[in-house]
C-alpha cells in the first residue's frame, strides 16, 4: 500500500525473449484497456522480428532443458510456484483488472495446476510409457519425449489459469515454449514472465510476446523450427488458416482438452520406441 | 535401366576385389518360383460397399498390372466423387445401426475371425501381393502377411478393453474413418489402419494405393467370408483424386494417411480448420549408424536388410549408411561382396532377394534421383547382375562419397539406392543423423550398450533399431517425429488416434 501522497512506480510491460526484456524491435505498443475501457498499460507491440528472435532464443534452449534430469525439470517448476506464492498480491490485482471475477480463486487454482504439472516430469514416462511384448527376442519400449520448440496461442480467458493450463504441460515434458499472450489480457503474462525469470527456468525455455494475434499467429504458424502449436486461443475464424500454414513442415496442431491430464502433457509429445535384440 | 550416364569408372562394372569369393555361375541357383495357380483373379474388380461388390457410378475403371512382366492382371473400379460419397454414407449406416453398440466382446470376435481367414488364405494373399506389388514372395509370406493376420489378432484383443487402456476416460469411438494407404505394404497397411480403426468401433472406408489394389480387394472377399456386418469396412479403389475425395468428405471424422510427406501436407490443408481428427505416417531418409567396435557381419546384414528389404520401398528404410571413419575400408568392401549376392529377379521365384520396382513412375523416379547422385559427383557402384528383359527392375545401388548437401543424401529415393556417408564422434553422428526434415526412424550398430542408450535419447525418430533394423510388430508403436508424420501406428499408442475421449474441465 503506498503511502499518502507518494507518486506510484508504474511497471512497463515489455516482452520475454531469452530471459530478457526488451521492448518490440519495432518500436510499437498497444493499449491494453480494462472493461470499462479505460487503459491499463501500454504493452509491447510484437513483430515478426521478435517472434523469430523469440523462436531462436527457444529452439537454443531446448537441447539443455530437455536434456536435464526429469528430477530436475520438478524441482525448477516446483520453484516457479513458490514465486507464485510470493508475488499473490501483485497477480491477484492483474488478474482483477483483467476483468477476472475472483481473482484469488483464479490464482490458487493456477498455483495448483503449476505444482499439479511439475510433478509430472517424473511420472509421464510411467504412465504413458510402455514396454512392447514383441513377437520375437528382442527388447522393446515406448516413451515419450518432447517434439521441440512449442508455439502457444493462449486462451484470453481466464487470463492467468488460462495460460498456465497451457503452458505448463508444454515444458513438464522438455520442450521450450514461445507464447502468444492473449491480446486483450495480457498483463498476467508479462508478470508471469517476471516470475519466471527469477525462478530457476533457464532463459530460452519460456518466452513470451505481447502483440496481435493476427500480425503474430500467421507467422508462428508457418515457421519451419516450430515444431507444435497449441491453437487453444486462436480465434475460430482464423484457425483454418492456422492449420493451413501449420501443415508446412507437418507441425503437431494441439488445443486444450482438459484442464488437467498428462494427455495434455503427451500431446506436446512424440513416443519413441526403442528395439534391441536379446541373445546370450 | 542403362539410361544412367556414368561419370565414375569404378564400380558397375569392375567385379569388387574380393570377387573372387562371389559364387559364380557354376553356383547360381535353380529357379525355385513359387505357383500363382493358388490364386483366382477376376477379370474385373466393382467396388466393395456396404458388403457387396458394386459397379463404380463414375462407370471408370483401371488396370493394374504386374510390375514384375508388365502384364495386365486385372481391371478394376475407379471410384468417383459419387461412389466415394455412396461407401461414406455406407459405413456411417453401419456405424450408427450396428457396429457403434456392438459390444467389445462381439467385435473382437469379427477381428479374430479376420485374423485367423487371413492366416488360413496366407500363401493367397502372399501370391497376389507379390503379382500385383513386385515385392519378393519370401517377403511377402514370411513379412507382409503374417503381420497383417497378427495385427488382426493383436487389435481384436483391445476391442473389448479400451476401459483398461484409458482409465477414466471413457474412451468412445469417432466415427467414419477415411484411410488411405500406399502400395509398398498393401495388404498390411490395409491392416494397421482397419484393426485399430474397428477394434475401437469404428466404421472405415479404405482407399488402396491405384498400383496395387488386388489384396485389399481379396481382403474385401474375406471380410464378407467372416459375416462382418455390411459397410463396416468398404473399399473404394482409385488414384489421388479418390483418395482427396474421401478425405474432403464431410461426413468423415478421421483420416489416416500413409504415404508420401507432399500429399500428407497437401491432406493436412485440405482439412484444416474441418475439426476431423489426422494421422499421418509419411516419408523418412533414415540413418544407419555404423561404430567401428559394431559386430561387423550382423551390421552387414542389417545395413543390406535396412535398405534392400522391399527394393527400400520402406518409409522407415535405412538409405543414409553413416559409417564410422576407421571402419569405412572393411566395410565397404564387405558389403560390395554382400551386394554381389543379393539375387535380383523374379519375385515370385522363393529365392529372389530384390523383386521389381513396384511402378514405371517410381523406377524413373528413382533413375532420375541416381543420375543427380552421379552428376552431383557422388561415386555410384552396382553389382554384375543380369536384369530381367521386361518389367521394372533396378540394380542395388550404393553411393560412396556422398555429402550432406547430396539430394541423395537429403531426398527419399524410395528406391534400392544406399548412400554412405561418414563420421568420426558419436556427437558428429547424431548431429548428421538429425539434420534432415524427417525423423520416422535410426539404426545404431555398436557393442557397447551406453552408447546406443545414449544416441537412442538423442536420435530425432519415432524409431530406434539398435543392433537390429527394420524390425515391427503389432504391440510396438510406429511413427514419426517431424515431417515424418504425427501419431502412432501398432500397439496401445495405436488406439488414441481412433478414440475421443471425455472432454471439458477436470482432469480428463
Amino acid at each position: 500500500m503506498a503511502s499518502a501522497g507518494r507518486v506510484r512506480i508504474r511497471k512497463t510491460y515489455k516482452l520475454f525473449v531469452g530471459g530478457a526484456f526488451p521492448r518490440s524491435e519495432s518500436g510499437r505498443a498497444y493499449p491494453v484497456k480494462d472493461a470499462r475501457g479505460d487503459v491499463l498499460a501500454q504493452a509491447a507491440r510484437a513483430s515478426r522480428k521478435d517472434l523469430r528472435d523469440a523462436i531462436r532464443s527457444a529452439r537454443g534452449a531446448f537441447r539443455s532443458w530437455s536434456e536435464k534430469t526429469a528430477y530436475n525439470r520438478g524441482q525448477i517448476l516446483y520453484r516457479v510456484a513458490e514465486l507464485l506464492e510470493g508475488r499473490r498480491a501483485q497477480f491477484e490485482e492483474e488478474i482483477a483488472r483483467s476483468g477476472g471475477r475472483k481473482p484469488a480463486r483464479e490464482l490458487d487454482a493456477a498455483i495448483d495446476r503449476w505444482v499439479w504439472y511439475a510433478g509430472w516430469c517424473d511420472k509421464v514416462h510411467h504412465v504413458m510409457g510402455t514396454v512392447n511384448p514383441v513377437a520375437g527376442p528382442y527388447f522393446v519400449f515406448t516413451i515419450p519425449e518432447p517434439t521441440g520448440v512449442v508455439g502457444i496461442v493462449a486462451p484470453d480467458e481466464p487470463a492467468l489459469l488460462g495460460l498456465v493450463s497451457r503452458l505448463a504441460p508444454a515444458i513438464v515434458s522438455g520442450n521450450t515454449a514461445v507464447v502468444l499472450a492473449s491480446e486483450t489480457k495480457p498483463l498476467p503474462a508479462v508478470t508471469l514472465a517476471e516470475v519466471l525469470a527469477t525462478s530457476d527456468v533457464p532463459p530460452g525455455v519460456v518466452n513470451v510476446l505481447t502483440g496481435l494475434r493476427s500480425e503474430l499467429v500467421p507467422h508462428l504458424a508457418g515457421h519451419m523450427d516450430v515444431n507444435a502449436i497449441d491453437v487453444t486461443g486462436v480465434p475460430r475464424e482464423m484457425r483454418a488458416d492456422t492449420e493451413k500454414l501449420a501443415a508446412e513442415n507437418v507441425k503437431r496442431v494441439v488445443f486444450a482438452k482438459s484442464d488437467e491430464s498428462p494427455y495434455e502433457i503427451t500431446a506436446f509429445t512424440e513416443m519413441k520406441t526403442v528395439w534391441h535384440p536379446m541373445g546370450a | 535401366m542403362g539410361t544412367i550416364r556414368k561419370r565414375t569408372s569404378s564400380g558397375a562394372s569392375a567385379p569388387s576385389k574380393r570377387g573372387a569369393i562371389v559364387p559364380a555361375s557354376p553356383f547360381a541357383y535353380a529357379p525355385a518360383p513359387e505357383s500363382r495357380g493358388i490364386v483366382k483373379i477376376k477379370d474385373r474388380y466393382g467396388l466393395f460397399i456396404g458388403g457387396r461388390f458394386v459397379e463404380p457410378r463414375s462407370k471408370r475403371h483401371f488396370e493394374t498390372i504386374s510390375p514384375s512382366t508388365e502384364e495386365v492382371l486385372s481391371v478394376v473400379a475407379d471410384a468417383g466423387e459419387e461412389d466415394v460419397d455412396r461407401a461414406v454414407a455406407a459405413a456411417r449406416t453401419a456405424y450408427a445401426k450396428t457396429w457403434r453398440a456392438l459390444p467389445g466382446r462381439e467385435r473382437a470376435k469379427y477381428l479374430y475371425r479376420i485374423a485367423r481367414a487371413l492366416q488360413e488364405r496366407a500363401r493367397e494373399f502372399a501370391v497376389l501381393e507379390t503379382l500385383d506389388g513386385g515385392k519378393p514372395i519370401k517377403e511377402s509370406r514370411d513379412v507382409d502377411v503374417p503381420l497383417a493376420a497378427a495385427h488382426f489378432f493383436y487389435y481384436a484383443g483391445w476391442a473389448d478393453k479400451l476401459d483398461w487402456a484409458f482409465p477414466n476416460r471413457r474412451p468412445r469411438p469417432l466415427g467414419v474413418a477415411g484411410q488411405v494407404i500406399p502400395w509398398n505394404f498393401p495388404l498390411l497397411m490395409a491392416a494397421w489402419k482397419i484393426a485399430p480403426a474397428l477394434a475401437c468401433g469404428n466404421t472405415v472406408v479404405l482407399k488402396p494405393a491405384e498400383t496395387t489394389p488386388l489384396t485389399a480387394l481379396l481382403l474385401a472377399e474375406v471380410l464378407q467370408e467372416v459375416d462382418l456386418p455390411p459397410g463396416v469396412v468398404n473399399v473404394v479403389t482409385g488414384a489421388g483424386r479418390t483418395g482427396a475425395a474421401l478425405v474432403a468428405h464431410p461426413d468423415v471424422n478421421k483420416v489416416a494417411f500413409t504415404g508420401s510427406t507432399d500429399v500428407g501436407k497437401a491432406i493436412a490443408r485440405s482439412i484444416a480448420g474441418s475439426g476431423k481428427r489426422l494421422t499421418l505416417e509419411l516419408g523418412g531418409k533414415a540413418a544407419n549408424i555404423l561404430f567401428s567396435d559394431a559386430p561387423i557381419d550382423q551390421a552387414v546384414e542389417g545395413v543390406i536388410n535396412g535398405i534392400f528389404f522391399n527394393q527400400g520401398h520402406v518409409c522407415c528404410a535405412g538409405s543414409r549408411l553413416l559409417v564410422q571413419e576407421p571402419l569405412l575400408p572393411v566395410l565397404i568392401a564387405k558389403l560390395k561382396d554382400r551386394l554381389q549376392t543379393l539375387r535380383v529377379g523374379d519375385p515370385l521365384d522363393k529365392n529372389t532377394d530384390v523383386g521389381a520396382i513396384n511402378s514405371r513412375m517410381q523406377l524413373g523416379k528413382i533413375e532420375e534421383l541416381v543420375q543427380s547422385g552421379i552428376d552431383e559427383g557422388a561415386e555410384i557402384y552396382q553389382p554384375e547382375c543380369t536384369l530381367p528383359a521386361k518389367g521394372f527392375f533396378f540394380k542395388p545401388t550404393l553411393f560412396l562419397g556422398v555429402s550432406q548437401s547430396h539430394r541423395i543424401a537429403r531426398e527419399e529415393i524410395f528406391g534400392p539406392v544406399l548412400s554412405v556417408l561418414t563420421f568420426r564422434t558419436p556427437e558428429e553422428a547424431v548431429e548428421k543423423a538429425n539434420n534432415t526434415a524427417y525423423g520416422l526412424s535410426a539404426g545404431i550398430w555398436t557393442e557397447k550398450g551406453s552408447r546406443i542408450l545414449w544416441m537412442a535419447q538423442r536420435l530425432r525418430a519415432g524409431v530406434v533399431w539398435a543392433n537390429t533394423f527394420n524390425r515391427f510388430d503389432p504391440s510396438s508403436p510406429f511413427g514419426g517425429y517431424k515431417e515424418s508424420g504425427f501419431g502412432r501406428e501398432g500397439g496401445l499408442h495405436g488406439l488414441e488416434a481412433y478414440l475421443a475421449f471425455e472432454q471439458g474441465a477436470g482432469r480428463g
